[in-house]
């Protein structure tokens, strides 16, 4: 089979920022995980849209409104494709997946009662964490944590004990901010549901790197963000069952989320727009999509042979270096990479790299649990995109060969 | 010698560095000097978390004076936790109130007391204010 590789210069060409120098050194961006920079077409979209068809969305008559209507609603679709949805109004446009995963824990929690038990996974983000625990408190729910274990990855048998519990929701990532373990979801989705539970899966790491089918992964809500996969911040996505949408109040009232207002009540519009109180961040709905043709451009078959390849050839590399210990090492990763120089802190690694124009990501990755788990006060992340080269890990490398030579002494 | 007499000494001293590499291998060997604190001081009230280090700190009054014990889990912050106990340390309380540091901005290090660094420097600098003047008050 032919191989089908990316063409890494004129890649690289689409991203503006890569050219920029910092402190007078080129620009090495290893913090895609945090999130990824923006092709040029991204960039564009915003402008265009500002310059030639700004107007508010659903509501005007008049000709500009109808535009940006259309073209809103065809990102909509855009989406839908993206994540194999059903249909499009399952797609609901948030601030990012924090604020879609809020929605989920306030307006599906409204349906839990007293005492229901909810599961969530040791290996979560904050954000998808967090509004459980405050779900929990404000319901009086149970909460239970799936485990982890040494190689990353969650514990599968304690997860099926768990699920003998009868969790109403269970929660969990598809991929790990932290350590960037591909989680096997699809049978956990179906274990989950075989249990009677509602599974919540936080995709925000998952979309800038894989193919996504939320039908196919039986997924009954999938959150994530624009700007993790060459998107604009600002702007995320729950994606929910029909079923379940049509059965949730509300999260936030406003404009645009109501059939009618009277003074003794008020009723919902339909789906989507029930979830989408106010004007929506229609510029970068119009960038979102620009992103998803980027992507879809290149190609998941380039991208993934892209990140696998520096994925292994930076592991090799930083296994080779003195005192190396990597945290998470499932064989179903993405390409992020967790880790850390013995007896050297993360922050001191992160300040030198950082002088020497090399953006890593350093500290807990907001997902304290996991570096209580390793007993560690939390790492440095360099988290590779397809738009990454070898000669980048070479120059994280002697970057970290400096590191050591400054701190060891 | 004052407050600001100490951080002309700083900011001279650094004068002699012309490059981060040797500023950074200054302030790795400062903090390596650093005296370090009683491991009883390491307490929950004494440590200020920040997302990337944390920074314990602990101060006393001795003849009038205050003075500051302090460290750190990352070297650097540690570095910088010695210029400011050396700036600010063995100081009334009146004075170190009243300062208004400059020093790490002179010497080009100002961004480590930026909040999105988050090593717990910016919260100690305050922390260090609040000795002071919960002193002076009892004075």
């Amino acid at each position: 089979m032919e191989k089908v590789a990316i063409d890494i210069a004129k890649v690289r060409d689409d991203f503006p920022i890569l050219k920029r120098e910092v402190y007078g050194k080129p620009l090495v961006y290893l913090d895609n995980a945090a999130t990824s920079q923006k092709p040029q077409v991204v960039i564009d979209a915003i402008t265009e849209y500002y310059s030639t068809i700004n107007s508010n969305v659903h509501r005007g008559v008049h000709h500009l409104s109808q535009v940006a209507t259309d073209r809103f609603e065809e990102v909509r679709r855009k989406v839908k494709e993206f994540i194999g949805a059903a249909h499009e109004h399952e797609v609901i446009f948030t601030r990012g997946t924090t604020e879609s995963i809020n929605l989920v824990a306030y307006s599906f929690g409204q349906l839990l009662d007293d005492g229901d038990l909810i599961l969530v996974s040791q290996l979560e983000h904050h954000s998808n964490f967090v509004p459980w625990q405050m779900l929990a408190e404000r319901k009086k729910l149970r909460l239970r944590f799936i485990p982890m274990n040494e190689v990353g990855e969650l514990d599968q048998e304690a997860f099926a004990e768990l699920l003998n519990e009868k969790p109403r929701l269970v929660a969990f990532n598809h991929v790990s901010n932290s350590l960037g373990t591909i989680h096997p979801v699809k049978e956990m989705i179906e274990k989950a549901h075989a249990a009677g539970a509602v599974v919540v899966l936080d995709g925000a790491q998952a979309v800038a790197h894989m193919p996504i089918n939320v039908q196919e992964l039986n997924a009954d809500f999938y959150a994530f963000s624009a700007h993790k996969m060459c998107g604009p911040t600002g702007l995320g996505v729950l994606y929910g069952k029909e079923k379940w949408l049509h059965a949730m109040p509300p999260f936030m009232g406003g404009g645009e989320m109501i059939k009618e207002v009277k003074t003794e009540g008020s009723s919902w519009a339909d789906l989507p727009h029930k979830f989408e109180a106010g004007t929506p961040n229609i510029a970068e709905v119009m960038a979102m999509g620009a992103a998803i043709d980027y992507i879809k451009q290149i190609g998941w078959e380039a991208i993934d042979a892209q990140e696998q390849e520096l994925l292994r050839y930076a592991t090799n590399r930083l296994n080779a270096l003195p005192g190396m210990r990597i945290f998470g090492s499932s064989k179903d990763k993405v390409s992020v990479i967790s880790f850390l120089l013995e007896g050297i802190h993360p922050y001191d690694a992160g300040m030198v790299l950082d002088k020497l124009g090399i953006a890593v990501r350093t500290g807990h990755h907001c997902t304290q649990p996991v570096m209580d788990y390793f007993h560690i006060p939390g790492t440095v992340r360099a988290s590779f995109a397809f738009y990454n080269t070898k000669e980048e890990v070479d120059a994280l490398i002697s970057g970290l060969e400096r590191v050591i030579k400054m701190f060891r002494g | 010698m004052s407050i600001a007499e100490k951080e002309a000494e700083v900011i001279e001293e650094f004068a002699f560095f012309d490059d981060w590499l040797s500023k950074y291998d200054h302030l790795i060997e400062l903090g390596r000097d650093l005296p370090m604190i009683d491991e009883s001081k390491k307490t929950t009230e004494n440590v200020i978390k920040g997302c990337q280090s944390q920074v314990w700190l602990d101060g006393y009054m001795e003849d009038g004076k205050v003075q500051f014990k302090a460290d750190s889990d990352a070297i650097i912050t540690k570095g910088i936790i010695s210029l400011l106990i050396r700036v600010l340390g063995n100081e009334k309380p009146q004075d170190i109130v009243e300062t208004d540091l400059r020093f790490l901005d002179e010497i080009g290090l100002k961004e480590h007391l930026s909040p999105t660094r988050a090593n717990g420097l910016l919260a100690m600098v305050k922390q260090m204010k609040f000795y002071a003047l919960a002193f002076s008050a009892k004075n």
